[in-house]
């Protein structure tokens, strides 16, 4: 399989740049040399099925991960030789949506917007409260403020987990899964939040994801990967015009459009065929 | 964001009758928004009939700078005080378009119609 990475000529300075990442666990490579720039403003949907090492990526990415090899540098700043304190001042500057909205269980709503203001500002109480309800109100949550998480739906988690990602006004924000579990319309406009925070707002966007109606709604580029590899990095177009395609006999298009299109047969489904399941099974049984 | 963090972003205020017209200027986010809330409270008690806040040198206004506004207008509004925002640039409108807060102030184009 041939490895590209096409990205196009760019003037402006990444705000992300991962360089020749590499990351393993024991003898398992799971991310092996990814390269990636994203720039500021633009909306980056990485992609890829489960096991991919998207998500590890994205650890990478916000500094919760040290690679084996290679570097990430966020604000021109390289991750892996900051130390916590300088971390933390660069993790100030970005926002993390969790899939699950991670929101803390014994406060409210508001309570858990609040936190990153009560933490790293020295703002007064009402001012905190202002832009707790203006963050809410931004996410369509105004209502819950006093609710518990418990009392409110999965949908509305999300929404009150990017009300805190955002408390802070980040440059960029992280999206994990942001769109699992919750229904077409919830989707539809967190998927629209993301847009309005881009496109108004300017803030840089990396959304880790494997819904593709999701993923075709929001990016201005996209990145594939597989096995650890990153297969392709594409302006949106350029992953619709492979979706809509013919299948053309190269096995890495193919195996991207079969991603796409959610097809049952394709490269995908040849190689699991292809992984050792006889011996697999006979080593269970205790040998040949 | 690069200003001087003890730099009031209020860069002047004059009074045009009854009104008085501030001038704002620089990036207002976390670091500056106390000094600009303190700032903009203060001209509420040298009773002007109204306040009209030039946003005009203002390229980036984070919600801690919003919220200060919004601190602002409660005051106003306590005080019967009139407020008006001009000069907004595309990029502050935005941030009042995106939390709606464009319906809550009373904005406008020229410092003219801010005063009539």
């Amino acid at each position: 399989m041939v490895e590209t990475q096409e990205q196009p000529v760019r003037t402006a300075t990444p705000v992300i740049s991962v360089v020749d990442l590499v990351k393993r666990f024991d003898s398992k490579t799971v991310l092996d040399g990814v390269t990636l720039d994203v720039f500021p403003g633009e909306t980056m949907v990485i992609m890829g099925g489960s096991g991919c090492g998207k998500s590890t990526l994205l650890r990478h990415m916000i500094g919760s991960m040290q690679p084996n090899e290679g570097s990430v540098r966020l604000f021109g700043e390289d991750l892996v030789v900051l130390s916590e304190d300088q971390l933390n001042a660069v993790r100030k500057r970005f926002g993390i949506l969790f899939q699950s909205g991670a929101l803390f269980n014994s406060m409210t709503v508001g309570e858990n917007v609040a936190l990153p203001l009560n933490e790293h500002t020295d703002l007064d109480e009402a001012t905190i409260d202002i832009m707790v309800r203006i963050k809410l109100e931004l996410v369509g949550l105004r209502e819950a403020v006093d609710l518990m998480p418990a009392e409110i739906s999965g949908g509305m988690k999300k929404r009150a987990g990017l009300a805190r990602a955002i408390a802070l006004d980040p440059e960029i924000l992280f999206y994990d899964e942001p769109s699992a579990g919750l229904d077409p319309v919830t989707s539809a406009e967190i998927d629209q939040l993301i847009m309005d925070l881009t496109g108004k707002l300017g803030v840089t966007s990396v959304v880790v994801t494997h819904e593709m109606d999701s993923a075709f709604r929001i990016a201005d580029r996209m990145g594939m990967l597989d096995k650890g590899r990153m297969l392709k990095i594409a302006p949106r177009a350029e992953f619709e015009a492979i979706r809509d395609g013919e299948a053309t006999g190269d096995e890495m298009t193919d195996l991207i459009r079969q991603f796409l299109r959610g097809d049952s047969e394709g490269p995908i489904t040849d190689r699991r065929r292809e992984t050792g399941y006889e011996e697999d099974i006979l080593e269970m049984a205790g040998g040949p | 964001m690069n200003q001087d963090s003890h730099s009031s972003p209020v860069q002047s205020e004059r009074w045009v009758g009854r009104a008085t017209v501030v001038e704002v200027a620089g990036d207002i986010d976390l670091h500056r928004s106390s000094q600009f809330q303190q700032s903009l409270l203060d001209v509420v008690d040298r009773n002007p009939e109204r306040i009209v806040v030039d946003l005009g040198g203002v390229g980036y206004m984070d919600s801690s700078g919003v919220a200060s506004l919004v601190k602002l207008l409660s005051r106003t509004r306590k005080t019967g005080v009139g407020l008006r925002l001009v000069g907004l640039t595309r990029r502050v409108q935005s941030v009042f378009e995106i939390t709606r807060l464009n319906t809550v102030f009373e904005i406008c184009q020229t410092e003219e119609e801010a005063l009539a």
